[in-house]
């Protein structure tokens, strides 16, 4: 019985990270062949089943003029645009969480839950339903088409994570702790930022990291709002994945655009592995 | 100038959390607010504080209408049954916390961070994380950063309450201490317990609080003789002192058909029924005595809790030393008859073996 356990479970474990792995590996093997490789088959094996190249890693630097695939511009646009609308959303969603946590506020009917959940309903909508105001709004504003109206956006989408994480963040932390900085002589704002604020710093790191993730891959907003100014990773990987671009160039575009996302996983992955998560606040 | 209030009631719900609460409180003094869970004790302490604001009344302290001042400016410690620290500061620091808040200067702070933690006990401990202290240790460390504000009024909220039984005695013990030694001519304290035995031992004023309402203002000693109601009576022992429906025929007392001899201090009572109230302790066991049938026995520490049963009536009484009983045993006890409480039928105490009476 133990035996027979232990096999099945390595067995599945094996075969869900190769699952996992086999996408990667595939991209990662194609990115250094050549034309002659790549119709060899399916080979993984470089040396031995195939002579790694280096084309698919230059046309990433080359100028379009020269056969590059031109996605230096558009990966620093999602960098920018992902960071900044992250970082905004954080700020925000932080102090709205600290004050949906801490505070009571009535509006008639409307209550402090009421507004968590208004929230995080803009989140159940369908992107769809969102990008036909989205569009209307930016237009009506003169800014479809721009990296500013694209962080309008991500804020509005991001910020809902950040003050839903957060604000199951801050209930954890006693009230007590806020009362005891008011009682040692701080003002709300310090109270704040010397005593809550340093205490939920693994709260900001995963909501940071969840914003980052869910900024950096969205296709579908990068895809309606822009147009010929302006274009985001994410619609240029799309926009490669044509007959015209080799699939080595195309691999080696895809890899290096979620290496962000593999060191943001890393991070939160040594995050919680320390325990510093769970074990912040008793 | 003392802190004085006057009527503070706050009523966040359907329920009075203060109900016309009005004190005084003397500088060099130390008061005990005593009552149940939900009594409205931590409701009190955080209106002393400024945590919360009453609905009406009024609080004077030092000539100034303390209710306009806001918390970070009142010069008021506070320790709390949790254990509340900062956790991402280690000893020292939390303890030099409202000292660096207040911008005193480095050398002072250690100084005084260094003597403040001597007096709870935590030399050597300076550099440790909160979370690897135990219990006992983090309400020290609580303690010593209320110590070390020489604050002009010191809130005690249940402090020892979570704190295992060795950790209270022995804790108890160095807060008797600090109220003797360390408290200046010029600060308040005000401790707040659901153990009488803790109002007693501190001995400071007592003031009986249930629902809100102020039931009593006395010295320990007066509480514990006098008690005027049988709220207070109930709150102020532990176990709560029995009450029995008794009655006075021809100088006899009568309940559950038992008849006692009508003891000297009683010989006064006008009504013929009244509610007879005798403490755990003054019921002994005895072969002469009345039967009754065990309910429950507890041992805690080294006594032994009986809870008896006659009739319509349930007692509970206190054995000093640690007995086996079996559920539904007959026992014998007799009752010391010169302790032997009278309260109206309105609950209000109409004589006590020690003199007192409010009818």
């Amino acid at each position: 019985m133990g035996k027979l356990y232990k096999f099945l479970k390595y067995f599945f474990i094996t075969f869900w990270a190769v699952f996992v792995v086999a996408p990667f590996l595939w991209a990662l093997t194609t990115s250094f062949k050549d034309f002659n490789s790549v119709n060899g088959g399916a080979t993984y094996i470089p040396w031995v089943d195939f002579e790694p190249k280096l084309e698919g890693w230059r046309v990433l630097i080359k100028s379009p003029a020269n056969g590059g695939v031109d996605i230096i511009e558009p990966y620093f646009n999602s960098l920018f645009v992902t960071c900044t609308a992250s970082l905004i959303s954080i700020v925000l969603g932080t102090l709205s969480a600290y004050a949906l946590s801490r505070f009571t506020f009535k509006a008639g009917f409307v209550k402090n839950n009421d507004i968590t959940f208004f929230f995080i309903s803009q989140r159940i909508m369908p992107p769809i339903v969102l990008s036909i105001p989205f569009f209307l709004f930016l237009g009506a504003i003169n800014l479809l088409d721009s990296l500013i109206g694209l962080i309008v956006v991500y804020i509005v989408l991001l910020m809902p994570i950040a003050v839903w994480i957060m604000v199951d963040f801050f209930n954890k932390v006693p009230r007590e702790i806020d009362e005891t900085a008011l009682i040692d002589g701080c003002n709300p704002y310090q109270a704040f930022f010397k005593v809550v604020l340093p205490n939920s710093i693994p709260g900001l790191i995963v909501a940071g990291m969840f914003c980052i993730i869910f900024g950096w891959i969205d296709f579908f907003f990068a895809f309606i709002l822009t147009f010929t100014e302006v274009q985001l990773l994410p619609v240029k990987i799309v926009a490669l994945n044509s007959s015209i671009t080799p699939w080595w160039s195309l691999s080696a575009s895809a890899l290096v655009s979620v290496a962000p996302l593999i060191i943001v996983a890393f991070i939160v992955e040594r995050y919680l592995s320390k325990g510093n998560l769970s074990g912040a606040i008793k | 100038m003392n802190l004085v209030a006057e009527n503070l009631s706050y009523k966040p719900d359907e329920q009075f959390h203060l109900n016309e609460v009005s004190f005084n409180f003397e500088k060099g003094n130390i008061y005990t607010i005593l009552g149940r869970t939900l009594s409205g004790k931590t409701t009190l302490l955080k209106t002393i504080a400024g945590l919360l604001t009453p609905d009406t009344g009024a609080m004077q302290f030092e000539d100034k209408d303390f209710l306009k001042v806001p918390v970070w400016e009142r010069n008021i410690a506070m320790v709390y049954q949790q254990f509340i620290n900062y956790p991402h500061l280690n000893v020292f620091e939390n303890v030099a916390f409202p000292l660096k808040q207040r911008k005193v200067d480095d050398k002072l702070i250690n100084d005084e961070v260094t003597k403040s933690l001597k007096s709870v006990g935590l030399e050597g401990y300076e550099t440790r994380k909160i979370q690897e202290l135990s219990g006992g240790q983090q309400q020290r460390v609580s303690l010593a950063r209320s110590l070390v504000k020489n604050a002009k009024i010191l809130l005690l909220d249940e402090p020892l309450v979570n704190l295992d039984y060795k950790l209270r005695e022995q804790l108890r013990e160095e807060f008797k201490n600090i109220f003797s030694q360390g408290l200046s001519e010029d600060s308040i304290v005000v401790f707040s317990t659901t153990d009488p035995r803790e109002a007693m031992e501190i001995n400071g004023e007592v003031i009986v609080l249930d629902e809100g309402k102020v039931l009593q203002v006395g010295s320990a000693k007066e509480i514990f003789e006098n008690p005027k109601t049988l709220k207070v009576a109930e709150i102020s022992n532990d176990p709560p002192m029995n009450i029995l429906k008794a009655s006075i025929e021809t100088n006899k007392i009568k309940f559950e058909e038992i008849e006692v001899e009508l003891p000297n201090h009683l010989s006064n009572l006008k009504e013929k029924n009244f509610n007879l109230g005798i403490r755990a302790s003054d019921i002994k066991l005895s072969d002469s005595g009345f039967e009754f049938e065990v309910e429950l026995a507890e041992i805690s520490g080294s006594e032994t809790l009986l809870h008896l049963k006659r009739g319509n009536s349930r007692i509970i009484i206190s054995i000093e030393e640690v007995l086996n009983f079996n559920i539904h045993d007959k026992v014998k006890i007799s009752f010391n008859i010169s302790k032997i409480y009278a309260f109206n039928e309105n609950g209000v105490l109409s004589s006590s073996p020690f003199g007192g009476s409010y009818v």
